[in-house]
């Protein structure tokens, strides 16, 4: 079922890439310079690593039937812990680790908030998506505070033929489905996403999966985090992942996961992340107005997910089809 | 709309040479089925025939890829839910499909609701609900929140929103699952009246006994293809299930009573002292013993279901100790006590039972798998023959481990769900109407399996609002009235009338202490 979904995502990224080819010829171009993969295609991965990386975490929240918009601030926090730490004299490494166990701090909370008191994820998470950015301004004292450490500029910036940050977004990711879908995991985060009540009388534990999930969100947005200020080398508590978790939670969406939770695809993430960064980039190289671009952004993303309702499936095929309808669909219909 | 007259003798509903297809599966066949003004007609079928698919092609929830649907000579196609409803025809789903966390009145006026200046004017939309609900003899809370109530009721609440509108079809997919029988008869009673109006009724059961008591005309499916259309008259019992089975009904000598080959050990595996919770059910003691089946009997809205939340730790006592294999539990939810080899399923399939969008098999280990642990998944191969066993044991269809649990007819997740218990082999085992929307030979099936598993030392505890099975299978009986353990019968003590002089001979004394 999510194979056939990821169809249209595919199509919109292949049109992008095309788009792109059309207006700059030179985009799937590859060139290797001092050891390192250079080209537009390779921007694209290291500029969405960050989002890549918070969509994985995003995509089990998602599939507990919660949703973190903390995630932006959360990642501003991380940026602003490290440089503020490496801008006082301290050693990158600490800077990190210091940055992560705090990001761990906040998700716990977000979890303690969802799982033990039962908040609404969305109300829940809102608490620090404005509290949060407000607590980096305080650590960067309102300024934007630069860095030149080699170390720490490593993770954003650094390559290993290919740019480090993609290859850590995608090692997670590797990880993380390896996890999940060699142990039960998985079928467990569904299960509670599908149906929590269920799930617990049945002996899951619900509140400690749901809670996992949520730190689980708020280190990869930490790192995320981290990703962002090392490549620029600088602390924007105001701006950096600044939508963040907008381009994450779209980038779940279209890669076939369900808002309603329960069944994810970690695969449809992947899809779902290029599709965005793609699409972001596209927008700066075929030079659409400055702005209209969050309005091309948002007809592009509503094309997408409307080709993959199973109605609008079934109507623009017309009814030679016979009526399979996914079983969410039909609670619907049945409603 | 009630005139007979002016449809005459001619169907109200005509469905002709419907075809269902889910994914390429046919789950309907050219099936023919037409309803008359002023008939009961039960649609009957094993689980899985295709009853609710039929019912959903007639509404508009499924579209048919073959046949045509005549309602009063024309010809016509819903394609949304509301349309049925609109054009007179209302419906009562089999799965409870309503607002949780709306009220009663919210639940049963949803669309129709009463509006002074342009607002709903709830007052009125509270006295319309009461007034609905009296005329099928539910007197609740109109303005309580519909999940603060047993299924039963939630199912009697569904009915009545089935009666907002003055419908010339009432379709009624397993309306009785979970009533008891004054309930039963109080539907009963407002499906004549509306038959006599003239309404047309369809009724879906798998009891007999009401079918036989309300059915007018009788139409059998068999594996989504028409058996064929009978008059209860021509049709008796025997010929009825062989229809439907397509076979001698061989399987269907009941489990007779067995408590006498059944010696129970002395260990008692469940002790409850002094268990109670505020608002649900006054403190209780019980013991339940190893090899031992124990019913429990009472009315709707007694404790059934409340009492047997407490022992499973799906609610928390807030007095009483409660001991399993003598170690009291400090229960801190399902967990401990499914530690302790209790098992608990659950009445609400739909809410507390099946993970629709997971497959058959992942619904059959899910309790397996939670005891385990996320590390320790189940082997594959060791989940595939489990699976496998229980799909063949309790006559699972389709027999397709990754069919996804939503697409399942009602009964046949009913009896996932039994199986994802079995399969932890508890100690303890606490059935919350297990038989509900399980056709006859499921039934029996099932019932069977119960009796082997305590020959093996399981100790059970069986609920069901169908007195003649808890008296069947029971070596005990616990009967509970107003959320008061009330009587315990045992031995050859039990029967249908004593368990029902129990309950009444209470009642009395409670009315009389009312007077
Ligand atoms: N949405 C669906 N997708 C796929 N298969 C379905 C779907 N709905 C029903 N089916 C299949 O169609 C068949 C008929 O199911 P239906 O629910 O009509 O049975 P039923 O006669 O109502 O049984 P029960 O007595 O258990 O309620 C079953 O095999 C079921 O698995
Ligand atoms: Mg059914």
């Amino acid at each position: 079922m999510i194979r056939g979904r990821l169809l249209w995502p595919l199509i919109a990224l292949a049109g992008l890439i095309v788009l792109n080819v059309v207006f700059t010829p030179s985009f799937l171009e590859l060139r290797i310079q001092d050891g390192h993969l250079y080209g537009s295609l390779v921007d694209i991965l290291r500029n969405g690593a960050p989002t890549l990386l918070i969509a994985v975490g995003m995509t089990l929240v998602i599939a507990t039937r919660g949703i973190d918009l903390s995630v932006g601030a959360v990642a501003a926090i991380a940026g602003a812990i490290g440089c503020t730490w490496i801008a006082d004299g301290g050693d990158a490494p600490t800077a990190v680790l210091l940055a992560l166990s705090v990001c761990i701090l906040l998700g716990l909370w977000n979890g303690f908030l969802v799982s033990v008191l039962g908040i609404q994820p969305i109300i829940a998470t809102l608490v620090l998506m404005t509290a949060g950015r407000g607590g980096a301004m305080l650590l960067t004292e309102g300024q934007i505070v630069t860095i030149s450490n080699p170390t720490y500029r490593q993770i954003g910036a650094g390559f290993v033929i290919l740019p480090i940050a993609i290859l850590i977004s995608l090692a997670v990711l590797l990880a993380v489905a390896l996890l999940t879908r060699r142990t039960a995991l998985g079928m467990l985060i569904e299960a509670v996403g599908v149906n929590p009540e269920a799930s617990r009388l049945a002996g899951v534990r619900s509140r400690t999966i749901t809670w996992t999930v949520y730190v689980f969100a708020a280190l990869c947005a930490g790192v995320a985090g981290l990703m962002i200020s090392s490549n620029v080398s600088a602390a924007d508590a105001n701006n950096a992942g600044l939508w963040i978790e907008m381009d994450a939670i779209l980038a779940v969406v279209i890669g076939g996961t369900s808002l309603a939770g329960g069944r994810y695809s970690l695969t449809g993430t992947l899809v779902g992340a290029l599709v965005i960064q793609t699409l972001t980039t596209t927008v700066y190289t075929i030079g659409v107005p400055t702005n209209i671009t969050l309005l091309f952004k948002a007809v592009v993303v509503i094309t997408v997910c409307l080709l993959q309702s199973p109605r609008v499936a079934r109507a623009v095929s017309g009814r030679r089809k016979s009526p399979t309808l996914a079983p969410r669909s039909q609670k619907v219909a049945a409603g | 709309m009630t005139d007979s007259s002016a449809t005459g003798d001619n169907p109200v509903v005509d469905m002709r040479g419907i075809t269902v297809e889910f994914s390429g599966v046919k789950a309907l066949a050219d099936v023919d089925f037409r309803l008359f003004p002023g008939e009961v007609h039960a649609l009957m079928g094993e689980n899985g025939a295709g009853k609710s698919t039929l019912i959903k092609a007639l509404t508009g929830v499924h579209r048919p890829t073959a046949g045509t649907i005549l309602l009063k000579d024309e010809p016509v196609e819903f394609t949304a839910p509301g349309q049925a409803r609109n054009a007179g025809i209302s419906t009562v789903y089999q799965e409870v499909n309503l607002c949780p966390n709306l009220s009663v009145a919210e639940n049963i006026l949803l669309g129709h609701e009463p509006r002074r200046l342009g607002a709903i004017d709830g007052r009125a939309m509270r006295a319309r609900a009461t007034e609905l609900m009296a005329r099928i003899g539910l007197s609740i809370d109109p303005a309580s929140v519909l999940s603060s109530h047993s299924i039963a009721v939630q199912q009697l609440v569904a009915i009545t929103r089935a009666l907002v509108v003055d419908a010339c079809v009432l379709v009624l997919d397993e309306p009785t699952s979970s009533l008891d029988s004054d309930e039963v008869e109080e539907l009963f009673r407002i499906v004549r009246v509306l038959r006599d109006e003239g309404v047309a009724i369809l009724f879906v059961s798998h009891f007999l006994d009401q079918v036989y008591e309300i059915a007018d005309r009788m139409t059998v499916l068999r594996n989504g293809t028409l058996v064929g259309e009978y008059l209860p008259e021509n049709l008796d019992r025997m010929a009825l299930v062989s229809a439907m089975l397509g076979r001698e009904a061989g399987i269907l000598d009941e489990v007779e009573r067995r408590s006498e080959e059944r010696a129970p050990g002395s260990a008692p595996v469940l002790v409850a002292q002094g268990l109670g919770r505020t608002g649900a059910i006054e403190p209780f003691d019980l013991e339940i013993h190893e090899g031992e089946v124990v019913g429990l009997a009472g009315l709707l809205g007694s404790g059934r279901t409340e009492l047997a939340r407490l022992l499973s730790g799906a609610d928390r006592a807030d007095t009483g100790t409660l001991m399993v294999d003598g170690e009291t539990i400090r229960s801190r939810g399902p967990r401990s006590l499914i530690a302790k080899g209790v098992a608990f399923c659950s009445e609400d399939r739909k809410a507390e039972g099946v993970v629709e969008d997971l497959s058959v098999r992942a619904n059959l280990i899910l309790a397996t798998q939670a005891a385990r642990g996320w590390a320790r998944p189940v082997a594959r191969r060791t989940a595939e023959a489990m699976v496998a066993e229980y799909i063949e044991r309790l006559d699972i269809r389709p027999a397709d481990p990754d069919a996804l649990m939503g697409n399942l007819s009602g009964g046949n997740q009913q009896k996932v769900l039994l199986a994802r218990w079995l399969v932890t082999r508890p100690r303890l085992l606490i059935l919350d109407e297990p038989t509900r929307g399980i056709d006859v030979g499921a039934k029996a099936q099932i019932q069977k399996v119960v009796a082997e598993l305590a020959a093996e030392g399981m100790a059970v505890l069986f609920i069901s609002a169908e007195l003649e099975e808890v008296v069947r299978v029971s070596d005990r009986v616990v009967v509970l009235r107003d959320r008061h353990k009330v009587a315990e019968l045992s031995g050859a003590g039990i029967s249908v009338n004593s368990v029902m002089s129990a309950i009444a001979e209470n009642a009395h004394n409670g009315v009389a202490v009312a007077s």
